[in-house]
């Protein structure tokens, strides 16, 4: 049997065997606290969002976004501990409690937000499906793709909504479908496929490692609608808002101008919202259960979510994808966080 | 404890009943009996806690579950369909799909892991020192790499080493082959196809009485009769006699080169191609060893016999040695088989749409029923080892030595 199968065959007889009292009575909170750790499911290995450096450290936006909550929780962005998990394991990960936290470039949808067990939290990232084909077939849009081989990473949102595009379209394909990455990659690099499909953010990642990226284009084709974002066990609804407004004060930091480097000057600062946010005036840390430097610590040690966005996938990074859909509202984009009063 | 009318006069003796509970006590048949009793609702008590906590557990974790989700449309498409499906239909149906290309690649693996392992084993045991060696390093080689790692190596060497689509090796009837796969023409039934079809089988119902006339006739007289020639003529003349009298009773839709892809005809993957290869070359090897120790298990004495008799050393081994020796080989070469399908759940690496991709890959993940997959999966190897461990005992017994 394969190991990752060994893996949900584990989790789902712990969830079987697990008495209800064992896992779920005691709040997420408090398990995290008692440890002294928050458990994090990241990808395996995707760039920019997560991927262990050449010194084994965890990157990628996924990656800085456990560590933020660590921050707010532990007040140490470096009590995480991360557990990479294929796309099929990720869900039972979470649902039996091997994770606290699921931050995996996961896509969030009503079925997996309804009846999976799960509570969504937030979009970090809005993404959507596209292409990847090689230069040389001479592919300008992907309604051209009639008849083509397309592989795909099984345990995705992607295996459906391509065939969905296809369906509708009209056109022809062949899946190849492969259970990790790398694989589907060496497929798609071996001339197995014609075309390789994951989430466009996905593509650039892949195209970079491919050696020869000159010679593979991104289709400008979006089909789909991936908003990527953490995710919580359902029912344990402090742990959930605790997770939310990490995010949500990330956002805000960065359109208050608050960021890792000027947030001790910042606590100085005379506008309201940004006392708020840094704990220097109300109460906000208490309504989750948190001390009122929460959104101080994560932004000290982490940064506000365009430092992040810039360090992991933006300018800063190999990958360097604009802000495009990311950007903050008032700039033109859609990340917009209800405010903190 | 009922009291019987006929034991009126024990019953009235005095302390009687006492005595009849301590007989019932130490009684090892009443006993044993109720120990089970004990054992089978403890059994029963373990299983309904476990199911009734995991529905708790599942609506308190407002995780689906049930069955229902296999009535529900798949949406998804699969690469090899050995039945009619298409993403309109089912999880059901889908479900179908993975487990028939489970079975193919487990029937033709067993098969051709046979054949393999038995030449090897045969080779390993020959007294051509060359062909003996070569074997030895077959059986230490393979049997010593990780499966998993055979299949990488195997699917990325095919891959490799065929054409893209648009330089595919053209072979005759319009076949393609290509790093896609091995393309060939696909027949099409036409009106006849029904007289055709009978008349083949009409055809492989003649040979069968053949063989058992001939056999029988062999015992009678001690004599073979030359049936070969005639076995093979009905085979390829009924056939070919119906073909020509139905006229022509099916078509061939040739598989022509578009701009990505060859489109139409049969395919065989290459997925296919290296799951089995990989599968068969793995399996073979421990095979191979299971019949060497089979054969040595046969008494030395046996084969002096064989060449007493005036049989030939290929004879000997045919006539002689492997019908005794099959009855040490079967029971480990059932293992074999079992390891064999089991192993094929490495499919999922290669990209070969097996159950496991299918059923605990995608549909799982669709639908977020994991306890559900994962026990219809585990359910469906069981049936499958049982239903293979039963047909080699059977067949076991047949070979069995028949003692009078």
């Amino acid at each position: 049997m394969i190991p990752s199968l060994k893996a949900v065959v584990v989790t789902a007889a712990a969830a079987m065997l697990a008495t209800p009292t064992a896992a779920f009575s005691q709040g997420t909170l408090q398990k995290v606290r008692d440890r002294g750790q928050l458990v994090c499911g990241v990808n395996t290995g995707i760039a920019g969002f997560s991927a262990p450096d050449d010194k084994g450290n965890w990157t990628g936006l996924d990656v800085d976004f456990c560590r933020s909550v660590a921050a707010a929780v532990l007040k140490d962005a470096g009590k995480v501990k991360f557990v990479p998990l294929t796309a099929k394991e990720r869900f039972t990960a979470l649902q039996s409690g091997e994770i606290d936290l699921l931050s995996r470039n996961t896509t969030w949808t009503m079925s997996r937000d309804t009846s999976a067990g799960m509570t969504f939290t937030g979009v970090l990232y809005y993404d959507g499906q596209g292409f990847m084909v090689k230069k040389d077939l001479k592919v300008a849009a992907a309604k051209e793709l009639s008849g083509a081989s397309v592989c795909v990473q099984t345990g995705t949102t992607t295996e459906l909504n391509v065939a969905d595009y296809f369906r509708r379209n009209g056109l022809d394909y062949k899946p190849v479908v492969f259970e990790k990455l790398p694989e589907t990659i060496a497929a798609y690099n071996a001339g197995r496929c014609d075309v390789f499909t994951s989430d466009v953010s996905q593509l650039y990642g892949v195209r970079l490692t491919l050696g020869n990226s000159e010679e593979h284009v991104v289709l400008p084709d979006v089909i789909s609608k991936e908003p990527l974002g953490p995710a919580v066990r359902q029912g344990d609804a402090q742990w959930a808002n605790i997770v939310r407004w990490v995010l949500f004060a990330m956002i805000n930091a960065e359109e208050a101008g608050i960021s890792s480097k000027n947030v001790d000057q910042m606590l100085e600062s005379t506008n309201p919202d940004i006392l708020r946010l840094l704990g220097k005036e109300g109460e906000f840390g208490k309504g989750i259960g948190l001390d009122n430097d929460w959104a101080l610590q994560a932004l000290k040690q982490v940064g506000n979510y365009g430092e992040m966005f810039e360090r992991n996938v933006g300018q800063g990074s190999r990958l360097k994808i604009g802000r495009g859909l990311n950007a903050l509202w008032t700039e033109g984009g859609l990340q917009y966080a209800p405010p903190i009063r | 404890m009922a009291r019987g009318e006929s034991d009126a006069a024990r019953e009235a003796r005095p302390g009687a009943w006492r005595e009849r509970l301590a007989s019932l006590v130490f009684d090892p048949r009443v006993r044993g009996i109720a120990l089970q009793a004990v054992l089978v609702v403890a059994i029963v008590a373990f299983a309904y806690e476990i199911v009734s906590n995991v529905t708790d557990n599942l609506a308190r974790q407002q995780i689906a579950s049930g069955f229902g989700f296999l009535e529900r449309t798949a949406g998804f498409d699969i690469s090899q369909r050995l039945i009619a499906y298409s993403n309109t239909m089912t999880y059901g149906r889908a479900f179908l799909v993975g487990l028939t290309n489970t079975l193919l690649v487990a029937g033709l693996g067993i098969v051709l892991a046979t054949f393999i392992g038995f030449a090897v084993g045969i080779a390993r045991l020959s007294s051509n020192a060359v062909i003996s060696s070569l074997a030895a390093i077959y059986i230490e080689v393979l049997r010593n790499i990780p499966p998993l790692l055979m299949l990488f190596a195997i699917y990325f060497a095919v891959l490799k080493g065929l054409p893209d689509p648009r330089n595919s090796v053209v072979l005759p009837f319009s076949s393609y082959i290509n790093v896609r796969g091995l393309t060939v023409p696909k027949p099409l039934m036409a009106p006849g196809f029904d007289a055709f079809a009978i008349a083949v089988l009409i055809g492989l119902g003649l040979v069968a009485a053949l063989a058992i006339w001939s056999r029988r006739h062999r015992l009678a007289t001690g004599r073979t009769a030359p049936v070969v020639p005639l076995a093979v003529a009905i085979l390829l003349g009924a056939p070919a006699a119906a073909y020509a009298v139905a006229g022509m009773p099916f078509t061939f839709e040739a598989p022509t080169l578009g701009r990505f892809n060859v489109t139409g005809g049969l395919t065989l993957l290459p997925e296919l191609v290296a799951l089995t290869t990989g599968l068969t070359l793995y399996t073979a090897a421990f095979i191979a060893e299971n019949v060497r120790s089979g054969i040595e298990g046969v008494p030395k004495g046996q084969t002096e016999a064989a060449a007493a008799l005036g049989l030939s050393r290929a004879q000997a081994m045919r006539l002689v040695i492997v019908p005794q020796a099959l009855r040490i080989i079967v029971p480990p070469l059932t293992n074999q088989y079992l390891n064999l399908t089991k192993n094929s759940s490495l499919a999922v690496a290669i990209g070969y749409p097996d159950l496991v991709s299918v059923f605990s890959g995608t549909i799982l993940n669709q639908t977020n029923q994991a306890i559900e997959v994962i026990l219809i999966t585990m359910a469906v190897y069981l049936v499958l080892s049982i239903a293979t461990s039963l047909l080699m005992n059977w067949f076991n017994a047949r070979m069995a030595l028949v003692e009078r």
